[in-house]
């Protein structure tokens, strides 16, 4: 069967998965276009990890299709193995072998030719500063540097398509960043990256991305897109009383809702113009304040703005 | 009065701390005084510090050099006594799973030293607090995340500590519970407990007063979320959305305004001086390049941007003197 | 099946055990300090029993058979009692195992009625070398009786009649009956098993547990890759142990070996595949590595030490136990092992216990191999 370029790389649809009684993930569906990069943003035990793996073939779907690079992984498990890699949410390395051992062990299971890897694992390996390295046994790096070599066993047989799971969890933001450029590398030599994430301000850093909820998926949309959803604005008020900010300005029409941050208030309100009126409202009351202005909410804040009344259900019960 | 003491006020004093293994300098004169009621956020890569600054001051370690004060303890000279004033919640570890909510309870009240009436009424202050008042009895595998997170939080604070120690709490929660935990927070620091909160959680940082940022042993700045993303960028951003990110960057190459260009997402984060001022004509250059869709809009940095640009410039120091 | 990856995942694994010093001690140190402990801590012989002796008669008769227990190499005459009461006492404090009780009318009787007994009591708390005691001291006694008897005989004339149908044992392929002899190849059956065991069932539990298994799966490699490249270094290294234990039982016991060492190294690592694949079965099935460890233990030291008839025959044992004992894989190994040392058996007489293990290797290898889910939950 033919494959035009514009078929996505990942097709899920009504993708189920039940452990005992309850559903780990209900009838999730979405695409992964080819070349792009695609979060699945949600927090621990919203069903992050068993998507990764129904795709990855790791794992067994009790309903739903899984379609990546044309093949049926439902069917035939074992078709996408080479098409597609995995690096699963402990870095999947061999703490007890080398920098190169490890490279070298991918290398081989996936057939890749000894010069080949020779070219790629230098490459890899230096983009990431690691080179020095590597002689070291993997369990004595830090965080961030099993991270990169990780992400170099994972692409050491140059694949197309790679399932990352919440591979920055724990990292240190300069790493992180220093990851996501080689992410972004790789996007521009065409290879389709999934990643899971429970760091909200890393969904702005995907292409498209999914919310998930308690195994449900809400929102499969870009980042700006996304934004554009929000209802009303999200007002920064600076303060150094927040308590007292809080009393007043959540009390007040037109405030959806009040969140006490580091340098005062992020308040949610209909509409920019509330500005001047909490404003007022503040000085009435005596309450000192700065600078009122609005800020681009974040994907945090469109998750509780948007899915606020549905999540909370997972609050009215503990 | 004691004329070493530069703010008497102060629930945290840190003079001129250091910490040595060896010929290895994990901590190097690192000084600051948090406020009693202040949420102090510690943020720096791994290895560089953080834990080994924040054993010091819960008298686990003890220092090289330098002299500590929590809650009016001298530190290095008696760490037994710091330890009834402080709280430590580290959200992964604290709680035994296979017991409930309320023996979980006791025993840390117990390890505490808090007994009979006292431990009863402050049992029932941190049901209440986490909203557990009906679960007591449910075993601590049962609770999803959120109130585990909760009830880990009451623990610490059973025998009233003055200062709290927060290691990664919110990390891997969903948004609601997350602003939930920090609503009790800001509770805390409104009734003067001081908190310090050790985090790689941009969105966590986010909710601290002032905000440590350590690299290397060194506190390279000390400073509310605000300041340093004032401070720490040379300039002002502008978000540039066209659909081709990576062409865009190679053709503002030649475009001198474009101090720094990152990609983020599909966009294009560019560092210029007046972000204002050249919005309009970045977006032209991209037009007639190609791009005909560009648009471009000035942004606030955020936290990550400073954090990561402030490590960059201290990288660039130290590595210029040695 | 791809080689390349066999070999790949083979490599990953002898580096692991190399850089695991536990797994390390296990492979290289234990089997030395089994050896050791077993080959000469078992020791199924009797010698020198303590005895003590009470002759009420003071004889020369009592004084002869005396002397003949006194020059037995099996028994070693400690001291004298006084009366019957102190023979209680005597055992109780372990002066002696065994009373030799010469009646006070000893040589009236043998004189007169022509026939005497004399009494040995013995401490039967070892009721094994209690019973072999007694045997041997039967055995002096008949010497001393039939000595007896040529003497009455030449005494009072008679022709010296040679008893009409006389027993000659000869003790065929243990002739020093040294019971270390039948014991060490057992030893080594035991050390292979141990150690084969417990090294491959923290293979793939130790990978479930470190994460990298999940990763494993996600890969092009096969279940039958993945048992073959896991085992294969185990498999060296157990023929390895099990040269260096046979080598020992040779040149450091002594014990003989009479066999073919191509047999022997065939039927050695048949044994092995069954004790390889044992362990990769329990690895797959219990996830953890203590556990499977634990397991290990229990299925490898348990059986063979009590029903593989290294130490304790078979033949002895009750019917319903022997037909147990044709589950117990040790059971052909030991019985080879024997035959191969003491006997010097050929592979085609020996042609049922190794199809008992080739048919056991197979049916572990085909379980092992089809336990192991290749995907999760």
């Amino acid at each position: 069967m033919m494959r035009a370029e514009s078929d996505p790389a990942i097709a899920v649809a009504g993708l189920t998965k039940r452990f005992g009684p309850e559903a780990a993930i209900e009838d999730v569906t979405f695409d992964v276009k080819s070349g792009e990069i695609f979060g699945l943003i949600g927090p621990d035990g919203a069903g992050k990890t068993t998507i990764l793996r129904l795709i990855s073939g790791v794992m067994a779907p009790d309903a739903g299709a899984v379609i990546v690079a044309g093949a049926d992984v439902v069917a035939q498990p074992e078709s996408v193995r080479d098409r597609v890699s995995y690096m699963p949410q402990r870095f999947g390395l061999y703490e007890d072998l080398t920098v190169d051992e490890n490279i070298r062990f991918f290398a081989e299971v996936f057939a890749v030719p000894g010069r080949t890897r020779e070219e790629r694992a230098a490459r890899l390996l230096s983009a990431s500063g690691m080179m020095a390295f590597r002689k070291r046994l993997a369990g004595q790096l830090s965080g961030g540097m099993k991270q990169k070599l990780g992400l170099a066993c994972a692409l050491v047989h140059a694949p197309r398509i790679v399932l990352l799971d919440e591979p920055t969890t724990g990292v240190d933001p300069v790493s992180r960043r220093e990851f996501w450029e080689i992410l972004y590398g790789l996007r521009s030599q065409g290879v389709t990256m999934l990643i899971s994430t429970a760091y909200f301000d890393e969904a702005e850093r995907c292409d498209r991305l999914a919310l998930l909820d308690s195994g449900r998926l809400r929102y499969c949309e870009s980042p700006s897109s996304l934004r554009a959803r929000m209802p009303g604005a999200l007002l920064e008020v600076q303060t150094a009383d927040a308590h007292a900010a809080r009393a007043v300005v959540a009390g007040l029409s037109g405030v959806v809702s009040v969140l006490m941050v580091g340098e005062g208030l992020h308040v949610h309100a209909d509409d920019a113009a509330a500005g001047p009126r909490i404003a007022q409202a503040l000085d009435a009351r005596q309450v000192a304040h700065g600078d009122i202005h609005q800020v681009t909410p974040g994907v945090e804040d469109l998750y509780v703005a948007l899915l606020g009344s549905d999540a909370s259900r997972g609050e009215a019960s503990p | 009065m004691n004329a070493a003491l530069p703010d008497a006020g102060a629930a945290i004093q840190v003079q001129h701390l250091c910490k040595r293994f060896g010929n290895f300098s994990a901590v190097s004169d690192v000084s600051f005084d948090v406020r009693p009621g202040e949420i102090l956020g510690f943020l720096g890569p791994n290895g560089a510090g953080k834990s080994t600054i924040i054993r010091m001051l819960c008298g686990l370690l003890r220092p090289s050099s330098g002299r500590v004060l929590v809650a009016g303890v001298d530190v290095v000279r008696k760490p037994e006594s710091v330890r009834r004033q402080i709280g430590y919640m580290s959200q992964k570890f604290s709680l035994y799973q296979d017991l409930t909510v309320e023996e979980n309870l006791r025993f840390f009240g117990g390890v505490y030293g808090v007994r009979n009436a006292k431990l009863q009424e402050r049992v029932r202050f941190a049901l209440d607090m986490a909203g557990l008042g009906g679960r007591a009895g449910s075993l601590v595998s049962e609770l999803a995340s959120g109130w585990k997170q909760r009830l880990a939080l009451g623990s610490a604070i059973l025998h009233e500590p003055k200062v709290l120690f927060l290691d990664e709490p919110t990390s891997g929660v969903d948004p609601i519970s997350r602003r939930r935990f920090w609503d009790l927070i800001h509770d805390l620091s409104a009734a003067a407990v001081t908190v310090i909160v050790s985090t790689h959680h941009m969105d966590e940082a986010a909710y601290c007063n002032r905000i440590a940022l350590i690299d290397r042993g060194r506190l390279i700045a000390l400073g509310s979320p605000k300041q340093l993303r004032e401070r720490a960028l040379s300039g002002q951003l502008l978000r540039v959305e066209c659909g081709a990110p990576a062409a865009a960057q190679a053709a503002l190459k030649s475009y001198g305004a474009a101090r720094d260009v990152a990609i983020f997402g599909s966009t294009l984060h560019v560092l210029v001086d007046d972000a204002a001022v050249r919005a309009a004509p970045l977006e032209e250059f991209l037009r007639s390049h190609g791009l005909p869709e560009a648009r471009a809009l000035p942004i606030d940095p955020t936290l990550e941007d400073a954090f990561v640009e402030l490590v960059r410039e201290e990288s660039a120091i130290v590595e210029a003197s040695a | 099946m791809k080689p390349r990856r066999v070999a790949a995942i083979a490599v990953k694994e002898l580096l692991q055990v190399w850089r695991d010093p536990r797994s390390l001690l296990m492979a290289l140190l234990m089997p030395l300090m089994q050896m050791l402990l077993l080959g000469y801590g078992m020791n199924l012989d009797i010698k020198h029993v303590p005895t003590c002796l009470l002759d009420l008669e003071s004889s020369q008769f009592s004084d002869s058979l005396a002397a003949r227990f006194r020059s037995s190499e099996y028994f070693e005459i400690v001291g004298g009692l006084a009366s019957q009461r102190d023979i209680p006492a005597a055992m109780d404090h372990s002066v002696c195992r065994m009373a030799l009780v010469i009646p006070v009318d000893f040589s009236r009787q043998l004189n007169g009625a022509g026939h005497a007994s004399v009494q040995a009591i013995l401490d039967a708390t070892d009721d094994n070398s209690a019973s072999l005691a007694a045997a041997y001291a039967n055995a002096v006694v008949s010497g001393f009786s039939a000595d007896v008897q040529m003497d009455t005989a030449r005494r009072y004339g008679s022709v010296v009649l040679n008893p009409p149908v006389q027993t000659q044992s000869r003790v065929w392929f243990n002739e020093d009956l040294a019971s270390r002899n039948f014991i060490i190849p057992g030893v080594v059956a035991l050390i292979l098993a141990l150690v084969g065991a417990q090294l491959s069932s923290l293979t793939v539990a130790r990978e479930w547990e470190r994460g990298t298994m999940e990763m494993l799966l996600a890969t092009p490699v096969t279940r039958m890759e993945l048992m073959i490249g896991k085992l294969a270094p185990y498999f060296l290294i157990g023929l390895l142990d099990a040269v260096f234990c046979l080598a020992f039982a040779l040149l450091w016991f002594g014990v003989p070996f009479r066999g073919s060492v191509l047999t022997l190294l065939f039927t050695t690592s048949l044994f092995l595949v069954v004790v390889l694949g044992i362990g990769y079965f329990l690895s797959v099935s219990v996830r953890s590595q203590v556990g499977a460890s634990q397991l290990a233990l229990l299925l490898t030291i348990m059986p063979i030490s009590l029903l593989s008839g290294y130490a304790f025959a078979i033949d002895q044992m009750p019917p319903v136990i022997q037909g147990i004992t044709y589950v117990v894989y040790a059971r052909y190994f030991v019985t080879i092992l024997k035959a191969l040392f003491l006997k010097g058996s050929g592979a085609l007489a020996l042609w049922a216990p190794i199809l008992g293990l080739v048919i056991y290797a197979v049916a572990v290898l085909t379980l092992a191999a089809r336990s192991f889910r290749r995907q999760l939950g």
